[in-house]
């Protein structure tokens, strides 16, 4: 029963306060892996910090979309992080079919986002959005052909029995498959290497960051909480596909959570150091083979 | 036999063959009025009971096959001022020779077809293939439109015959109908006679090709 | 007591001679429209009362049958559960654009087409209410005539114009085509069932081909009117050259006449073969695939609404090929959620879409130009046009928050089902739809984005955004119901949900009872919740921004971009530039031809790059087609150029013949 109340407050607590952590752990292990000693762990949060206490500068060209835009992303992350559980706990809100809720509200992020994008009048932010969009139609399939497998995996179609469902009826094949093909999708919605290098600003190799080249203060703050609280939801879900071990003990699982989310940020910054990013008329086929082996699990499940 | 019927017809058949030769506008309007007059009459020989309605409807039939049509076609010959045929496309003693093949051959096939007794025993079957072929030859075969629309009267004659194997089956109405129909047909082609010649100048139907796209 | 089916037949006789009594007036009175309006206002009161009537009785299905002179068929109306949902869009919308053409197409400002568009636009509605209450073969024949001239007319409104004469042609022979197909189907129908009498079921015993047969038919008759590929191609053209007003009815309610046709097709068998279900779903989910990546590369707006109609209609289909396929294998879950959402989307799509048109008559309105890429930054000139166009873009999309998600959420959940394991494994490849609606939920967020970025927002690319000003209240008005509409259905889905479950009932009684409900299949109640929150949290976000921007803005200068010195509005991306990414990911569908300027030179000249988008199938593979047939064709040209007496000699030819068939 206490922990029936404290568990959701413990997810929403983390929710609201680890996101920055994790680039923060990717910059260290890039760095770490480079050679150098690379920002503080911590350095994420007194970015965000200092953007909100900034003031703006903003377009005269823009309308209310573009003032709105990070604030609704920031909305539809949050509740759909409130959708994933973390660890072996329930999430705070789940009901039949909330699985297509959570996709559709990265769907109205990113309306809201690539609005406010075009919003600008400007053709860098335009080739960012139409970048973003079309790789958005790869994704999307790639994602739902994931959790296809997971819903004939745990005879759910709610995201807290898909993902908390039982070790022992877990084949390995698909569920390894569908983890490969949405950890690849993670990369390429949460632009890193090698879809989209967070790092540089060069025409060639944008999508996200170019987005948001006209925000400034607070609203640039609020997007670069939203989009470290998006790579967190979207590790969360991938984490357990990947290491759905639970120890049973509630505080130790949380514990083990929260090593899990930093070895996870770790992995990326990994896959960061040790690939190049590939040119973006390669990017398709990438996304196609997630796609693939997203339906290659599915095949093997249904076989 | 039925010497009263098959003489008519005879004579009917016999104009077939005469309008099929002859190139004299006069005489062919002449011949097909003598030829509806004939066949107004076969009513009265066929039935047998004759009322004052068959009698009435025989007077109308002649007066408008015999007087009204070839009145108006008379005009219409008048109006476009000319008095023979063009060379027609297979000649006119040719064209004999086919209307009387033609009706030697609707004579011998006439048994081969399932028919009454009426109609297995007069000549009104051979009669009215023979006049619906002559009606189709100068249709086909003849260039002036005036003679043409003389083709088409014959081969009405030629569906009348045909009917009076149903006599007892199709009432007087329908005999009317197809007068009237017949009556209009030749009104409306009057018309169209006139505009062709106004148009071309001659009432010859090849220019009409030149309206083709 | 049938009164509910009698005050619908008035309504019906209402809405079919509102437009009559304009004819009358002259050409430049406004008294002609302001009958027309309120006859139509009429109508769709009285229909309104006939609907409540109906659901107040239970929802119990009414039938009237007289007899008539002609010689076959009979006058037999019914209303039941679904003919009642149907009704609901054809009122609606007929009398917002009513109300929306006082002011766009007013009769003074169009003496010469107006009196014939408010007599078409009364004919046409009657015409699709008869076609949705006929009970009985020949009646529902007569409708649907009456109904698809009417649209021809309407369409040709502006027949000044010759792509809108071309439009009409290209409309006028596909809605015959269908036709022919319909009447096929009715006589196999009658032949079958040994009546004229509409929507009996089929006896199991009739042969597989005979069923078969009917069914193909009907899809072809009524996918040619829905617009599912490959027999959408009359539909962008006719959608984006009739006057906006009308667009919004033919997107919004004709299009689901010919669903209407799909749905009561698929009760007449009791167990269908599963290559019916299977060969709605595979269509509609080609249509809103393929439909959407067409509209994303349009470059003139109405087209791009006109195809996304297109992928709506697909969506449709894949609910009811689902309902269908439920049917087959007894699975009242697939029939309640496929049906369900399928009916849904419906009443979604009449909402949103008819918004969208009548914002973009807006747009034409104010700008006379329907080129995308002659637009942009409309917003500021139109914003209550621009936020009203957004709402609907949202609601398009099916993004959370508006009703839209909800009617596409019972799709999802329905294809989701064949994928648990608990139940039988054949179906399990039905899920595979669930990728494919998601890549058209993606489109759909492209295709939109597209359209309302590159008309309203951003910088203006041409002079002609500078007179632009938002219309009067009649314009906006309709505009805001609708809006509204969208707003109640998310929020109270319970409103329609009855309405829904009886329609599946009456689809399939044997399976669905009339007390079902949807329950834990699909927890609508909380999904509404989700959806106020959604929406009154981002109001009060919204008002938030409002309140703190004041505070912390400290300049509003031209956009900064990465520092560029002098920006131009030129630069800007276009809408052309938007979709090219995505037309050259699906060049194999989409044959874009960019208009390339020359090279090799060593001066570069002034060039212009210009994106041109077929449609594929129309002028890909229906012109050619055509073409070719002519040129085979042309070879009888000599038979046909001859003299009178050659025909004659043809005649003649043919009766020795038939005569020498009798002789032996």
């Amino acid at each position: 029963m206490f922990y029936n109340v404290i568990n959701p407050l413990i997810h929403i607590g983390l929710l609201m306060a680890m996101p920055p952590l994790l680039p923060g752990v990717i910059n260290k292990t890039k760095a770490f892996v480079a050679g150098r000693k690379g920002p503080p762990l911590l350095q994420p949060y007194f970015d965000i910090y200092k953007l909100l206490r900034k003031g703006m500068v903003i377009s005269s060209a823009t309308t209310w979309i573009f003032q709105a835009a990070p604030v609704v992303t920031l909305a539809a992350t949050l509740l759909a992080g409130l959708l994933v559980p973390f660890g072996p706990f329930a999430a705070p809100i789940h009901f039949t079919g909330d699985l297509i809720l959570f996709v559709y509200l990265f769907g109205l992020a990113r309306f809201f986002t690539t609005s406010a994008a075009l919003d600008t009048g400007s053709s860098f932010e335009g080739m960012g959005a139409a970048r973003e969009v079309t790789f958005a139609c790869l994704s999307e399939a790639a994602v739902l052909l994931g959790l296809l497998v997971l819903v004939r995996l745990s005879g759910s179609v709610s995201l807290t029995p898909m993902l908390l469902a039982p070790l022992a009826h877990r084949p390995e094949a698909p569920v390894l498959l569908a983890a490969a093909g949405l950890f690849i999708v993670l990369l390429a919605e949460n632009s890193r290497i090698p879809v989209d290098d967070p790092n540089t600003h060069l025409e060639l190799t944008m999508i996200h960051e170019v987005m948001v080249l006209d925000h400034s203060g607070p609203l640039l703050g609020l997007i670069n909480y939203g989009s470290a609280m998006k790579l967190f939801v979207l590790s969360a879900l991938v984490l357990h596909l990947l290491v759905p071990f639970h120890i049973g003990v509630p505080v130790a699982d949380w514990v083990l959570f929260l090593v899990e989310m930093i070895a996870m940020a770790g992995v990326i910054g990994m896959v960061e150091s040790f690939m190049a990013r590939l040119q973006m008329r390669h990017v398709p086929t990438l996304l196609a083979a997630a796609s693939l082996l997203c339906g290659f699990g599915f095949v093997l499940m249904v076989r | 036999m039925h010497w009263s019927i098959n003489t008519p017809l005879v004579i009917v058949l016999l104009l077939n063959l005469f309008m099929l030769g002859v190139s004299r506008m006069r005489s062919l309007i002449y011949s097909a009025a003598a030829q509806g007059v004939i066949l107004s009459a076969l009513p009265l020989l066929l039935e047998k009971q004759i009322d004052l309605m068959i009698i009435v409807v025989a007077v109308v039939t002649a007066a408008i096959k015999g007087l009204l049509i070839p009145q108006m076609l008379h005009k219409a010959l008048r109006d476009a001022q000319i008095k023979r045929e063009v060379e027609p496309l297979i000649g006119f003693l040719p064209t004999m020779i086919l209307g009387a093949l033609g009706t030697a051959v609707s004579i011998t096939f006439a048994a081969y077809l399932p028919m009454t007794q009426t109609g297995s025993s007069t000549l009104i079957i051979p009669a009215s293939f023979s006049t619906v072929l002559t009606g189709f030859l100068l249709l086909t075969t003849r260039y002036k439109a005036i003679t043409q629309v003389i083709g088409y009267l014959i081969l009405e004659n030629g569906i009348y015959i045909f009917g009076m194997l149903l006599l007892a089956a199709v009432p007087f109405l329908v005999e009317l109908g197809i007068l009237l129909d017949l009556f209009v047909g030749i009104f409306v082609v009057s018309i169209i006679l006139n505009h062709i010649n106004e148009a071309f100048s001659s009432l010859d139907t090849r220019q009409l090709t030149a309206l083709k796209e | 007591m049938n009164m509910s089916i009698y005050t619908m037949l008035a309504s019906t006789l209402s809405m079919a001679i509102s437009g009559a009594p304009g004819l009358l007036f002259s050409r430049r009175s406004m008294t002609g429209q302001w009958i027309a309006t309120l006859l139509n206002l009429l109508a769709t009161l009285l229909g309104i009362v006939a609907l409540l009537a109906f659901v107040s009785g239970g929802y119990h299905s009414e039938n009237v049958a007289w007899p008539w002179t002609l010689p076959w068929g009979g006058f037999a109306v019914g209303i039941d559960t679904i003919t009642a949902l149907f009704l609901m869009p054809i009122l609606g919308v007929s009398l917002l654009g009513s109300i929306y053409a006082m002011a766009y197409w007013k009769q003074t400002q169009h003496p010469g087409n107006g009196r014939k568009l408010r007599f078409c636009w009364g004919l046409m509605n009657a015409g699709m209410m008869m076609v949705v209450l006929a009970g009985d073969g020949v009646l529902f024949l007569m409708a649907w005539e009456i109904m698809a001239l009417a649209a021809f007319f309407l369409i040709t409104t502006e027949d000044h114009n010759p792509c809108v004469r071309e439009a009409g042609w290209i409309y006028l022979i596909a809605a015959h085509i269908g036709m022919i197909a319909l009447v096929a189907m009715f006589v196999l129908l009658r032949l079958t069932a040994g009546s004229f009498d509409l929507w009996m079921t089929i006896h199991s015993s009739v042969p597989q081909g005979m069923a078969a047969a009917i069914f193909l038919l009907a899809l072809a008759g009524f996918g040619l009117k829905a617009g599912i590929m490959p027999l959408h191609v009359w539909l962008p053209g006719a959608h984006a050259n009739a006057p906006s007003h009308v667009s919004a009815l033919f997107s919004g309610v004709m299009l689901n006449v010919g669903i209407y046709g799909l749905v009561r097709i698929g009760e007449i068998m009791t167990v269908p073969p599963l290559w019916w279900g299977a060969t709605l779903l595979i269509l509609g989910a080609g249509s809103a695939v393929a439909g959407m990546i067409f509209a994303v590369c349009q470059n003139d707006y109405k087209r791009l609404l006109a195809y996304s109609s297109i992928e709506n209609m697909g969506i449709i289909c894949i609910g009811l090929g689902l309902a269908t396929i439920g049917r087959t294998c007894h699975r009242s879950d697939l029939v309640l959620l496929g049906l369900g959402g399928a009916l849904f989307h419906i009443l979604n799509h009449s909402l949103f879409k008819p918004l969208l048109f009548l914002g973009a008559g807006n747009i034409l309105h104010a700008t006379d130009t329907r080129k995308i890429d002659a637009l942009g930054g409309l917003a500021g000139k139109m914003p209550v046009t621009a936020d009203l166009f957004f709402m609907g873009s949202l609601a398009i999309c099916g993004l959370p928050g508006l009703n839209g998600f909800l009617s596409e959420w019972l799709i999802y959940l329905g294809l989701l089902r064949t994928a648990i394991a608990a139940h039988a494994d054949t179906l399990v490849w039905i899920s595979l739809a669930v990728p494919a609606l998601a890549i058209t939920g993606a489109l759909a967020v492209a295709g939109f984005v597209k359209l309302f970025g590159s008309v309203f927002l951003g910088n203006k690319r041409s002079a002609v955004v500078d007179h632009a000003h938002d219309p009067g209240a009649g314009t906006l008005v309709p505009l805001a119901i609708l809006a509204l509409g969208c707003v109640a259905l998310a929020l109270f889905p319970e409103l329609i949900i009855r309405l829904l479950v009886s329609a599946a009932h009456a689809w399939a009684p044997q399976m669905i009872a009339s007390t079902a409900s949807f329950g834990s299949l699909a927890p609508l109640q909380e999904m509404a919740k989700l959806n106020a929150g959604l929406l009154i949290g981002g109001t009060a976000l919204l008002l938030l921004i409002g309140i703190v921007r004041q505070q912390k803005i400290r300049a509003a200068i031209p956009t900064w971009s990465c520092g560029f010195a002098r920006p131009v509005a030129r630069m800007q991306y276009t809408g052309a530039s938007f979709s090219r990414m995505m037309a050259q990911l699906f060049t194999w569908m989409i044959p874009v031809k960019p208009a390339v300027p020359p090279e090799g030179c060593y001066v570069p000249q002034p060039a212009q790059w210009t994106q041109d988008v077929p449609d594929t199938v129309l002028d890909r593979g229906l012109i050619p087609g055509f073409a070719l047939v002519q040129r085979l064709l042309e070879r009888f040209r000599p038979l046909q150029n001859k003299p009178v007496n050659v025909y004659l000699a043809y005649m003649l030819a043919i009766l020795l013949l038939l005569l020498l068939a009798l002789c032996f």
